[in-house]
């Protein structure tokens, strides 16, 4: 691969709504540029992690260096960040955008624009993109092109007379958005000769390569052999390889301005590299850093324990080694009364939590209990010292808080009309105030103020389950506001279960005990002997809730000597054992203490 | 060891107290140098032999027993020739030993012309003597025409007969898919009990919109017949049955644990009031006419399993192997006629799970087990503290050594178990 004229290099990232083809067109492109040969494409090439693939979801923004001959006859350079649109991902959005200097913004010619079109275009434009509307999905027949473009006119103000209407599934006019990414996007600007800058994008760690780092060149050339300097970090290390991804990675001798590639050499762990870090020549510095961008903040805490207490080590490691390839998860050693040594982790948003807890039980191989999530509250104390606290455990006596204070956020949320009623009770219900009502074309466009903490569970859910799917959301946090929170406990068999013990609103603890006890009834199996359950604040008992003793289980015959069969039923009774935890005489469902949050409203 | 068992004796078989002498011969012949793994098998807890007869005339809807349909009557004389090698095969395997009962069962052994069970009675004989005492039991449909072979079963050795009457109510023989009728199988309930002396009944409860009263009713016909031993299931829907597809597909509504739970209180009631208490979770009779075949199962003893689908538990000292032969008849016979037996697995069981299937087996019955036998075969003993907080519900109880599954414990057995078997 030769290094490319500055000229001649345009660089994009593809941002959408989630499930509106981002990484389908990023398929089409990688193919018709040959960056892949049909062996080697399959669907949504670019999500290659098991989980992306099961779930059909970006998690990781992808970047991938394409080779295109335009119509003018000459041959670009295409530097493509396919990135995700979950909400929880937005981090990777954000970071993507900084690294380049165009957007195509993807939209879904069925659907129209949705809360994350519009968070992301608002990013790309605060990042001074050029943007390339493109109206994907024209083959389905619900697809309303015309009413699209409207909508992207009249909602974003963006000029959408010349959106290009495509197909990412079969390939239709994936030309013309080739064409216009080299027309209509701009070139990256450097200087060759100036000293090396380069954003430090993304790293991560590779079983081969060991730590690999994600760069975008701004000024001067990153070379093979180079001892660099991480500006930020004050650390040097030497350059052992460069290169790009074609997706596959490949060598280059050197990256000049504007492009996009890897480095790799005598780092040892990701933990010494910084997104959005500046990165020189530590012989011939550059006189000024980059501005960079804020490391991705933990905004959902829970505690992450074994099943099985002797994993607890085995957790630890397992945790290390995932936290090398993301750094937006934190955790720290918990103790808990009830489930013993564990962790307290930190995450973007829950999906983020569920795709962690998943990926630490399948590729480690562990059973682990997630505890109930919290947001980051803040205790202002009596004598005036301010506590944060992520763990309703660790709650101080009430008598020394002088105020307890807790996270909000600024929702947008996209609805058809016929579902606006609903979702204006659900924001109500969940103590929202109400800032603005629009309409973009037939559907309602409403912002309110919400706290995190009636968010954070099952919110995204809920919002999904009362509009048939059609509603859509996105949230940034805001601020910290003082609130009437008390902490709930739950009780099971009389016994207190710290794992399930939250911080509620007061006006919103009996409802929610009530919905905890209801669901805990159907989650915990029943036991040869009948289970209170009781949700507390302080001594006092708000809501209960009796799973009464089992009184009759299948009495199969023994035919003709089986016993093998009667063992397999055993050991299959075993299995489901182990998957719980013990609390008092009561085994409780690994799975019931995150089911047990989700509320059916 | 038995509380409160006493094996019945029954009458003797008299074909096979002719042969006596020649199996003596025979036997003397078979004997092997005395290893101590060919030492006659250990006998805690007997030594029995069941033998499958894999045929049955329909399929009933609940049952997924290995039992197969054929349009052609199958070759008898076939499988008598290869039940008799897989019988030599396993005596191979397990030794010497003397089998104290017979259990011919299915499918639909009273299927078998009265000779196919007389000659295989004889194969049996020869590897292992059958002791003069012995119980001979075989399964039978209580239709008119099975009812014509009884009395070949008997001259061939059979000396108790388990009929598989199943329900006294024409509606549920029907929707159980049985091809005989109430008055049909009480006929022959009663040509049994004349031809054997020992007869067991089989029902099956929790049926579909069976209430406590009409089940009581129809235990207490059941019990006019006068039997001294009465097996009582509880349906379950097994996987792969017709049954199952209707429950799954909403079509079959059986009745719920608390429903379940009524019926089995009646079951204990009546029965318990007739004298013929259950010594086994399922299995009723009167003290002394307990099934001696079924014992050895459940007091986890040695049994051969031959034919196709058969489970067997075979001892040499303190090894326990696991046996099970191919379900499928034809291929069966083709093993057996190729290698000289059916089996598809052979398994030696570990300490561990010996414990687990004593405790699966042995607290099926009001007798329990005996812990230090437990922590022999297991390896070590339950955990004392599990046992109590059981015995804290009144589920079960301790006396010396022995553990027992109390009243309150029975209709939650399963659960009893998994906590026991940790
Ligand atoms: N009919 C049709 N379906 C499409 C088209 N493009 C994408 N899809 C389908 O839409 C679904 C989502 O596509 P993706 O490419 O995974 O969407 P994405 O925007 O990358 O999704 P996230 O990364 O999770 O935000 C997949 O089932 C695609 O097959 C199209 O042009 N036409
Ligand atoms: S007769 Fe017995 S073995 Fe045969 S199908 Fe019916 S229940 Fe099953
Ligand atoms: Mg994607």
């Amino acid at each position: 691969m030769t290094a490319s004229i500055q000229t001649h290099i345009r660089n994009f990232s593809i941002v959408a709504h989630i499930d509106h083809g981002k990484s389908t067109l990023a398929d089409r492109l990688i193919q018709v540029t040959g960056g892949l040969s049909e062996r080697e494409m399959t669907d949504q090439v670019l999500d290659n992690m098991d989980i992306e693939r099961e779930r059909g979801i970006t998690i990781k923004a992808q970047t991938v260096r394409l080779s295109y001959k335009a119509k003018d006859g000459q041959t670009y350079v295409l530097n493509l960040i396919d990135t995700p649109g979950h909400v929880d991902f937005a981090y990777e959005v954000n970071r993507s955008l900084a690294a380049v200097e165009g957007s195509l913004l993807v939209v879904d010619a069925s659907q129209g624009v949705e809360a994350q079109t519009l968070a992301n275009v608002y990013q790309a434009i605060d990042n001074n993109h050029d943007i390339v509307p493109v109206l994907n999905k024209i083959d389905l027949p619900a697809a309303e092109p015309e009413k699209v473009k409207a909508q992207i006119e009249d909602v974003i103000g963006l000029d959408a007379s010349e959106a290009i209407g495509i197909s990412a599934k079969t390939g239709l006019n994936i030309d013309q958005v080739l064409e216009a990414i080299v027309a209509r996007l701009p070139a990256p600007t450097g200087d060759r000769e100036a000293p090396l800058k380069a954003l430090l994008v993304d790293s991560w760690y590779d079983t081969y390569l060991g730590v690999v780092v994600l760069v975008r060149i701004v000024d001067g050339v990153l070379r093979k052999g180079m001892r660099i300097k991480m500006m930020r970090a004050d650390a040097a290390y030497d350059v052992d390889r460069v290169g790009v991804f074609t997706p596959k990675m490949v060598a280059m001798e050197n990256l000049g301005p504007g492009e996009i590639g890897f480095l790799n050499g005598s780092i040892k762990e990701v933990a010494d590299t910084r997104v959005g870090d500046t990165i020189t020549e530590e012989k011939r510095p550059c006189a000024e850093a980059l501005p960079g961008f804020k490391p991705a903040q933990p905004v959902v805490f829970c505690g992450l324990f074994p099943v099985d207490a002797a994993d607890f080590e085995d957790l630890r490691a397992a945790m290390g080694k995932l936290r090398l390839n993301d750094a937006s998860f934190s955790f720290e050693m918990e103790t808990s009364a009830a489930l013993g040594f564990g962790f307290r982790c930190g995450f973007l948003g829950l999906l983020h939590l569920e795709i962690i807890q998943e990926r630490l039980e399948r590729e480690f191989n562990l059973d682990l209990i997630a505890t109930a999530p919290s947001v980051i509250y803040e205790m202002e104390m009596n004598d005036g010292s301010v506590i944060e606290m992520h763990n309703p455990a660790d709650m101080p006596d009430v008598v020394k808080i002088k105020e307890i204070r807790e996270p909000w956020i600024r929702a947008t949320i996209l609805t058809p009309d016929d579902y606006l009623g609903a979702v204006l009770k659900l924001c109500q219900d969940r103590r929202g105030n109400q800032i603005e009502l629009t309409y973009v074309g037939a559907r309602a466009m409403v912002t309110y103020d919400l706290p995190l903490n009636e968010v954070v569970f099952d919110f995204y859910d809920r919002l999904k389950s009362i509009s048939k799917g059609y509603a859509s959301f996105d949230y940034t946090i805001t601020d910290y506001r003082e609130g009437d929170l008390v902490k709930m406990s739950l009780l099971v068999n009389a016994e207190p279960v710290d794992a399930l013990s939250m911080l509620v609103h007061r006006t919103r603890a009996e409802f929610r005990g009530r919905a905890m006890c209801e669901k805990l009834k159907d989650l915990i199996p029943q036991h040869l002997f009948q289970i209170p359950i009781q949700a507390a604040i302080g001594a006092k008992i708000i809501a209960r809730e009796t799973i009464k003793a089992l009184r009759k289980d299948v009495t199969a015959k023994c035919y003709g000597g089986d016993i093998s069969r009667k063992r397999k039923l055993l050991d299959k009774q075993k299995e489901g054992k182990k998957k719980m935890r013990q609390f008092g005489k009561v085994e409780i469902p690994q799975e019931a203490f995150i089911a047990a949050l989700k509320m059916d409203d | 060891m038995t509380i409160g068992l006493h094996p019945a004796p029954g009458p003797l078989p008299a074909p096979l107290l002719q042969g006596r002498e020649d199996w003596e011969g025979q036997k003397a012949a078979t004997v092997r140098p005395d290893t101590p793994s060919l030492r006659p098998a250990q006998t805690e807890g007997g030594f029995g032999v069941y033998v499958h007869w894999p045929f049955c005339l329909a399929k009933c809807p609940y049952c997924d027993f290995n039992s197969h349909v054929r349009h052609e009557a199958p070759d008898q004389a076939r499988f008598v020739a290869a039940f008799r090698r897989e019988i030599a095969h396993m005596r191979d395997l397990h030794g010497p030993a003397e089998a104290q009962t017979v259990f011919f069962g299915g499918g639909t052994p009273s299927l078998m012309e009265p000779a196919t069970v007389a000659a295989i009675l004889e194969a049996i004989n020869t590897a292992w003597p059958i002791a003069a005492d012995a119980e001979i039991t075989l399964e039978a449909n209580p239709t008119s025409v099975e009812a014509e072979r009884f009395r070949g079963y008997r001259t061939a050795g059979v000396n108790r007969l388990s009929l598989g009457v199943q329900a006294l109510e024409e509606r549920d023989l029907k929707s159980l898919g049985r091809t005989h009728s109430v008055a049909e199988a009480l006929a022959a309930v009663s040509i049994a009990r004349a031809t054997f002396g020992r007869v067991s009944f089989d029902l099956i409860y929790a049926r579909p919109r069976q209430t406590p009263e009409s089940w009581a009713r129809e235990l207490a016909r059941a019990l006019d017949e006068g039997c001294d031993h009465y097996s009582l299931y509880q349906l379950t829907i097994e996987p792969g049955t017709a049954y199952e597809r209707l429950y799954s597909a909403g079509k079959l509504i059986i009745p719920d644990d608390d429903h379940a739970r009524a019926l089995w209180d009646v079951t204990q009631e009546v029965m318990g009031a007739a004298g013929l208490p259950a010594y086994e979770i399922s299995n009723h009779a009167r003290p002394g006419a307990e099934a001696r075949h079924n014992l050895v199962y459940w007091r986890y003893g040695t049994y051969a399993g031959v034919g196709p689908g058969a489970h067997g538990r075979l001892t040499a000292g303190a090894e326990r192997r696991a046996t099970f032969t191919e379900r499928q008849p034809e291929r069966w016979l083709q093993a057996v006629e190729a290698e000289g037996h059916g089996m598809v697995s052979q398994e030696m069981l570990d300490t561990f799970t010996q414990g687990d299937e004593l405790l699966l087996m042995g607290l099926r019955l009001a007798e329990g087990i005996d812990l230090p036998r437990h922590a022999r075969l297991a390896g070590r003993p339950i955990d004392p503290a599990r046992i109590a907080a059981l015995a804290d519900e009144g589920l079960v109880e301790r006396s010396g050594d022995r553990l027992r599954v109390l009243p309150e414990g029975f209709p939650v057995l399963n659960a009893v178990i998994a906590e026991l078997a940790r």
